[in-house]
């Protein structure tokens, strides 16, 4: 059982994450960190892979974490946390330490493609700890490449827009049905728009005895080509085009905790991003068409999803 | 500095990044209309830095320190009490 | 009867290694099984199942994993532990840097196999040697006792305050790792005396959040590679005092290196691994027969024992280095190179004559150790590169 989220007012003053940390201005990545850290325990124990969020907050001698935080490398994050949940077990059994939460944060980069093994491997143990994906649908820190995150169709540095090829070729990898078929506990989609929901769902993530996943889209201004002030709107009409439905898996149960009954135009979404500007020209629109109907089998496969898996009798993991 | 006086493995003590001040990125700073203001904190909740402080009774105020302008702030305030102006 | 009841018993290097593990009181062992490693992390899951081993056994999917969860529970402030082999090593070669530029006292055994391509299971020391600037400590074995005494001598120095650097304890695959020796068992007791508990300096804790593995910039990366190499030097002195200690009750010493009749003769000859032995039982039999040679067994690899092998060569007329890996396109094998850098510096001009040997498992007999020693007397192989011994003409 977990605690519900009141309001704004209820959550902690002390920030987990202190400013004059160096991502940009209006980076979606670090509201998803302050997110997530707020609706969790004080004595939260961070683990980190490389990518945008390690460097730009952990820059020495400088460093915006308020909680015990470490990070090794790129595609290790779910190991090393595997090693913190284990050496803390160890230590607990003789009184010499406490167990504590472990939430660990690694982009599409570090998730999706390098460190999918090590993620695969530390959920199939079922060590206790809290994924968060921060996806900004590209390997942002080294210069917008792009990853198995980087959705169909949008520009990055290696998926470039010229008369041979118009962005990328491949559809994002669905990486929440590759983790729930570890048959974890709990694993959900998030957005920085909707704090509540996010909130919510690290709570009830933290309060499983198992691992447990979130997939967090990070807009990212300076990758997808906006304005800075927009990312919030960025992420809310990721959810309100169904691009990004907002849904969890709770114990193998599908339910779209967020409905989107009348969903806004994908267009509305993508043509405020100048990495899918050539979708909107007339020999891309059979592309721009994919795209809308990809979002919409996608929305669709979770409705069914959800009817499905609730007539289910799955016994629930506390 | 000399390599006797770094810290043997680069441990960093946490937090210590709010002593580096970033107010030189910024092209525009938020300014808060405190009549306004509803003390919602939803410009709290959206702040990346975050640069925005909380104080008794749900009041806010701008951390010029360490604001980088991006302006989530103004574009999500409800009441529209936020406004961006242009750097001095 | 139990393995804890005997005194002494025939163990294999593996199972040595399980035991010392055990002994020293480890509280994360994460490991990935790769031939000829495997035993010990079966021995160590067996150890766990029958609660002999309070601590957790983390069956990781990767050895790059297992280096990284090594490092998660290092910095708990738990005693940890993995071992690996070859492709293993490889594997994890970017965390080896990674542990030990962040300064964790984690112990791994290696059973050193071969780097394929082509693949064989066999020992050389090609896996280690091609990881030897990762900033370990690093430890060859010449027998299974000798296997079991360091994999417990290497918690104490690594966890040391003045070290805090990781080690590695090498021993070759399938000779030590598995055949049989005899090992006079110590009692728990004095072993956890000795080793106590590990006090790091910094561990995760919420009371006082700190941040592990920050970035750093040219400013400052140059200055904490500095602290490594000096941590690396004073490793050598720590080692002296570890090794006092675990005589006190242990009744048994090494030393960083081994010497036989080097005070007297003509041509000595440099070795590590577990071939020493067999060199040393050649030497023997020359010297027997009229001959005058010596034997050099380096124990500690990395730090350097610079000093004391210079001064154990400073009066022969030659010297043998063997190397049982090979430097493609080098001058001569890892070995090779570090002992005729060590007489350069020490103004130590005799000829050198650099040996290959053993690669791949390819077996170095008490006869092969009298035809190089024959080789050296003869003179003519002197002056070339590297003699390839041992391999099909």
């Amino acid at each position: 059982m977990y605690e519900q989220i009141k309001g704004l007012k209820e959550l902690p003053v002390e920030e987990p994450l202190s400013p004059g940390h160096r991502l940009c201005p209006g980076c979606g990545a670090s509201i998803v960190v302050r997110q997530v850290l707020l609706a969790a325990p004080k004595d939260t124990i961070v683990a980190e892979a490389t990518g945008c969020l390690e460097v730009s907050t952990a820059l020495y001698p400088y460093s915006a974490w308020n909680r015990p935080w470490i990070h090794s490398a790129f595609e290790n994050a779910a190991a090393v946390a595997s090693g913190i949940e284990s050496g803390f077990k160890a230590l607990a059994r003789r009184g010499d330490a406490k167990e504590h939460p472990i939430i660990v944060f690694g982009g599409d980069g570090g998730t999706y493609d390098i460190g999918l093994q090590a993620l695969s491997g530390a959920i199939e143990r079922g060590h206790r700890f809290l994924y968060v994906c921060y996806d900004n649908e590209a390997y942002m820190n080294t210069g917008i490449q792009r990853s198995g995150g980087t959705p169909l169709g949008a520009w990055t540095t290696t998926t470039q827009v010229g008369s041979a090829r118009a962005g990328k070729r491949e559809a994002k990898k669905d990486l929440m049905s590759i983790v729930v078929a570890h048959n974890v506990p709990y694993a959900a989609t998030a957005s920085i728009s909707h704090w509540r929901d996010l909130m919510t769902k690290v709570r009830k993530a933290l309060s499983k005895e198992g691992p447990t996943f979130l997939h967090v889209m990070a807009p990212c201004t300076r990758g997808w080509r906006f304005d800075s002030e927009k990312t919030i709107r960025m992420s809310r009409l990721a959810v309100e085009t169904r691009f990004f439905p907002l849904y969890e898996v709770d114990d193998g149960v599908y339910k779209i905790t967020f409905p989107v009954t009348s969903p806004k135009p994908v267009e509305e979404y993508l043509k405020l991003q100048g990495r899918y500007s050539h979708l909107f020209q007339p020999q891309n629109a059979a592309e721009l068409e994919t795209i809308k109907k990809g979002v919409d089998d996608n929305y669709r496969r979770l409705e069914r999803l959800s009817q499905f898996t609730s007539q289910l009798n799955v016994p629930k993991t506390p | 500095m000399s390599w006797k006086q770094l810290e043997e493995g680069a441990v960093v003590k946490g937090g210590t990044s709010a002593s580096y001040i970033v107010s030189g990125w910024r092209v525009k700073r938020p300014v808060i209309n405190e009549a306004k203001c509803t003390n919602c904190l939803i410009c709290w909740i959206y702040c990346p830095e975050p640069a925005i402080v909380r104080h008794e009774g749900g009041k806010v105020t701008i951390d010029y320190d360490h604001c980088k302008g991006c302006g989530i702030c103004e574009t999500e305030c409800p009441p529209k009490a936020i406004t961006m102006v242009s750097e001095p | 009867m139990s393995l804890q009841s005997l005194r002494v018993a025939a163990l294999q290097g593996d199972e040595a290694v399980a035991e010392a593990v055990r002994q020293s009181d480890v509280d994360v062992v994460a490991a990935y099984p790769i031939t000829p490693q495997t035993i010990i992390v079966e021995k160590l899951a067996e150890y766990v199942a029958n609660g002999k081993l309070r601590g957790e056994f983390i069956p990781v999917e990767s050895e790059h994993s297992a280096m990284s969860a090594c490092v998660g529970a290092s910095v708990t402030g738990a005693r940890v532990f993995t071992a690996t082999s070859s492709q293993g090593l490889a594997y994890m070669h970017e965390m080896l840097y990674n542990v030990s530029g962040m300064r964790l006292p984690i112990v791994m055994a290696v059973a050193n196999r071969a780097l394929s391509a082509p693949l064989v299971l066999n020992a050389d020391h090609s896996d280690m040697m091609g990881s030897r600037d990762c900033g370990w400590i690093q430890l060859y074995a010449e027998n299974v006792e000798e296997i079991y005494d360091r994999t417990i001598q290497l918690f104490k120095l690594s966890e040391d305050p003045r070290v805090m650097l990781p080690a590695a304890l090498n021993f070759e695959g399938f000779i030590l790792s598995h055949d049989k020796e005899r090992v006079r068992l110590l009692e728990d007791e004095p072993i956890r005396r000795f080793l106590q508990r590990p006090r790091p300096k910094h561990h995760l804790d919420p009371d006082e959040p700190l941040t592990f593995g920050a970035i750093a910039t040219p400013d400052t990366y140059y200055e904490f590679r500095m602290q490594q190499t000096e941590a690396m030097k004073a490793a050598l002195r720590v080692f002296d005092e570890v090794e006092m200690e675990f005589e006190s009750f242990s009744g048994r010493r090494y030393g960083a290196v081994d010497a036989y009749n080097t005070d007297k003769a003509d041509v000595v000859m440099v070795i590590n691994g577990s071939a020493a032995g067999t060199m040393r039982a050649a030497a023997r039999e020359l010297n027997t027969a009229g001959e005058n040679v010596g034997v050099l067994a380096v124990k500690l690899y990395r730090p350097f024992p610079l000093e004391q092998v210079v001064s154990h060569l400073a009066q022969a007329k030659a010297v043998i280095t063997m190397d049982r890996s090979i430097s493609p396109g080098a001058p001569s094998g890892p070995v090779s190179e570090d002992v005729k850098s060590a007489m350069q510096l020490a103004g130590l001009s005799m000829p050198v004559l650099s040996v290959v040997y053993g690669i791949g498992g390819r077996d170095l007999a008490i006869e092969d150790g009298k035809n190089i020693f024959g080789l050296a007397k003869e003179g003519s192989s002197f002056g070339s590169s590297t003699l390839m011994y041992g391999v099909k003409v």
